[in-house]
């Protein structure tokens, strides 16, 4: 029997009053990839951050690697390091602007697999080649390359860590649709080559469904739907959810209906527009 | 070869954009004068203290003294050479300290955040309204005059000008995403402050320790014409003008005007040259953009 490599046991993040996440327990096994959908401001980016250690929970427990994270020493923050990585949403303020990108990934080399320098070049060639980057991109300023590329870059420089577990954060949302599929089919293929786990995180149901096996839907910090990302899509159990998949534009879209359904579900709309409700309803 | 074509292109486009003409003759000045400093013992036509009653106020031009002598005779030339060891040094020790205290005290404050920064600027902006001058005064009358009261009380002085500046600038560039990155990839907040903070902040810090170089030289100029700074017979330029003041009353200014035409070139010349680190900055965050 395995053991999953990241499990989270009823967190919750509160900013002052507002409940950003609200008991939100979820496991990922090694090798999988679980998607994070809900609309803006429904607590994804927190989720996020609290696993990458940028936010301490209120309360509730992350387990990486059969270990509760606990406290913020150095010595701590390495080795949390070492189990987990995050990619943001913005491939342009991912980078230090003033060096090179293959200086940028051999950083974390040097931090967390001393070795020569002769070592470090050559594994930075390799980790570059693995996203599909060259030579010239890598001598490259971030500035230089197109967003795309300088996602490539960013998961490369995760990637030179060994972490077991992979946290992207929107982190195709910014680009351009055709580059999106590129970089989701490259996510696909480090997974299949690395074993590493992906937490997927996205507003978007279309690359959800693209990149996941499962996936939970959150709605004002809360976990309303779990499951197996093909099912949850085919056949929404929560309103929520469906409203959600209605909300997508496509042929036959009705506007009319995603209003009836949002009415429905809220009944104050302007308050359960984007913001989370302070105390939970 | 890896080199890029736009790096290329970036590198050659940075070394053809023409220095002004203002800073080379900037730099050349303070070259000529720390290269005069340095050798003085090699290069100054007479010991600095050689006084000669009977050749007293010659006139620059005057054989053996191209620069006149002052009214004990002593070679302006030689004192001006040997005075800019102690008129150079004293502002270099100002701001060296002040720029590490000050580099200090604004990470600390960015870094800390809450009412510890709030401390640490209001205590800033009060050192900032104090006159430097007087806080010097204050600190020689205390410790009677000597060089090392001043330099220190100075640096304590111009602590806010690097401060204030290191710390807004720490503020700006913290919150830049890229800072998370590292935090994420577990790198410690000090490092990555040192390896990534001040080197995105150098040119600003080069640009604001020349202005600090200049005003720090004038004080210090100041306080040796008012007898507060260096002591005989030991001169720098300050005090070989408080030592003119006779000599100007009597019509033959040379021997002040000279050592304070030193000061004024290379405080010129420190400003330009600041001027000119700080427009650089602007300009590539311009380009960055
Ligand atoms: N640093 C913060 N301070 C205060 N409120 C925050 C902070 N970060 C997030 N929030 C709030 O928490 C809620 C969830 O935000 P977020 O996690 O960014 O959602 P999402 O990523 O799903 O859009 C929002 O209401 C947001 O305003
Ligand atoms: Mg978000």
């Amino acid at each position: 029997m395995t053991e999953p490599v990241l499990t989270v046991t009823s967190l919750v993040k509160r900013f002052g009053p507002v409940v950003a996440v609200d008991e939100v327990s979820f496991e990922l096994m090694p090798g999988a990839c679980l998607g994070i959908v809900g609309e803006s401001g429904s607590g994804k980016t927190t989720i996020a951050r609290v696993l990458a250690g940028l936010e301490r929970p209120t309360s509730g427990t992350v387990t990486l690697a059969g270990e509760v994270v606990r406290d913020h020493s150095r010595r701590a923050r390495r080795w949390r390091a070492r189990q987990l990585q995050m990619i943001f949403q913005d491939p342009y303020g991912s980078f230090d602007p003033r060096q090179s990108i293959a200086r940028s990934i051999a950083e974390p080399l040097r931090l967390h697999r001393p070795g020569a320098r002769e070592r470090h070049r050559a594994r930075v060639e390799e980790l570059l080649d693995q996203v599909g980057l060259d030579a010239r991109a890598g001598a490259a300023l971030p500035r230089e390359l197109s967003g795309g590329q300088r996602q490539r870059a960013a998961i490369a420089r995760a990637l030179a860590i060994e972490p077991r577990v992979l946290v992207l954060d929107e982190a195709v949302a910014a680009l351009d649709v055709s580059i999106q599929a590129q970089i989701l089919t490259l996510l696909d293929d480090l997974r299949r080559g690395t074993g590493i786990a992906y937490v997927f995180v996205s507003h978007d149901l279309a690359v959800v469904r693209h990149v996941t096996d499962t996936a939970i839907v959150m709605r004002h910090g809360r976990v309303v739907e779990r499951g197996e990302t093909g099912r949850i899509l085919r056949s929404p159990q929560h309103p929520y959810t469906r409203l959600l998949l209605d909300s997508i534009p496509a042929p036959g879209w009705d506007l009319d209906r995603v209003a009836r359904d949002r009415r429905a579900l809220d009944p104050h709309p302007a308050h359960g527009e984007s913001s989370c409700s302070t105390s939970t309803t | 070869m890896t080199l890029t074509i736009p790096a290329l292109r970036a590198a050659t486009a940075g070394r053809r954009r023409r220095r002004p003409l203002g800073v080379t003759l900037a730099v050349a000045f303070l070259a000529l004068a720390t290269v005069t400093a340095v050798l003085a013992p090699v290069l100054a036509p007479h010991p600095p203290d050689a006084t000669s009653l009977l050749n007293s106020l010659a006139p620059p031009g005057t054989e053996g003294h191209p620069l006149g002598t002052d009214s004990t005779g002593r070679d302006v030339l030689s004192r001006i050479m040997y005075g800019a060891r102690l008129s150079l040094l004293a502002p270099l020790g100002v701001v060296l300290l002040s720029g590490l205290l000050g580099t200090a005290v604004g990470l600390l404050a960015a870094r800390a955040g809450g009412w510890a920064d709030a401390v640490l600027s209001r205590g800033m902006d009060i050192v900032f309204a104090f006159p430097s001058l007087l806080l010097a005064m204050l600190v020689v009358a205390v410790f009677g005059p000597g060089l090392t009261a001043p330099i220190c009380a100075l640096a304590v002085g111009y602590t806010p000008f690097v401060g204030r500046v290191v710390r807004s600038m720490a503020i700006q560039e913290g919150a830049r995403p890229y800072m998370e990155c590292y935090r994420v990839m577990g790198f410690g907040e000090w490092s990555v402050a040192l390896r990534h903070l001040l080197p995105n902040m150098l040119p600003v810090l080069l640009a604001q320790s020349a202005l600090a170089f200049g005003y720090a030289l004038v004080d210090l100029a100041a306080l040796s014409y008012l007898g507060l700074g260096v002591r005989p017979p030991d001169a720098d330029w300050g005090s070989m003008i408080a030592e003119a003041r006779s000599a100007i009353l009597q019509g033959e200014p040379w021997s002040g005007l000279l050592p304070g035409l030193a000061v004024i070139l290379t405080v010129v010349s420190v400003n330009v040259l600041g001027e000119h680190l700080g427009g650089a900055v602007s300009g590539k965050q311009r380009a960055g953009t």
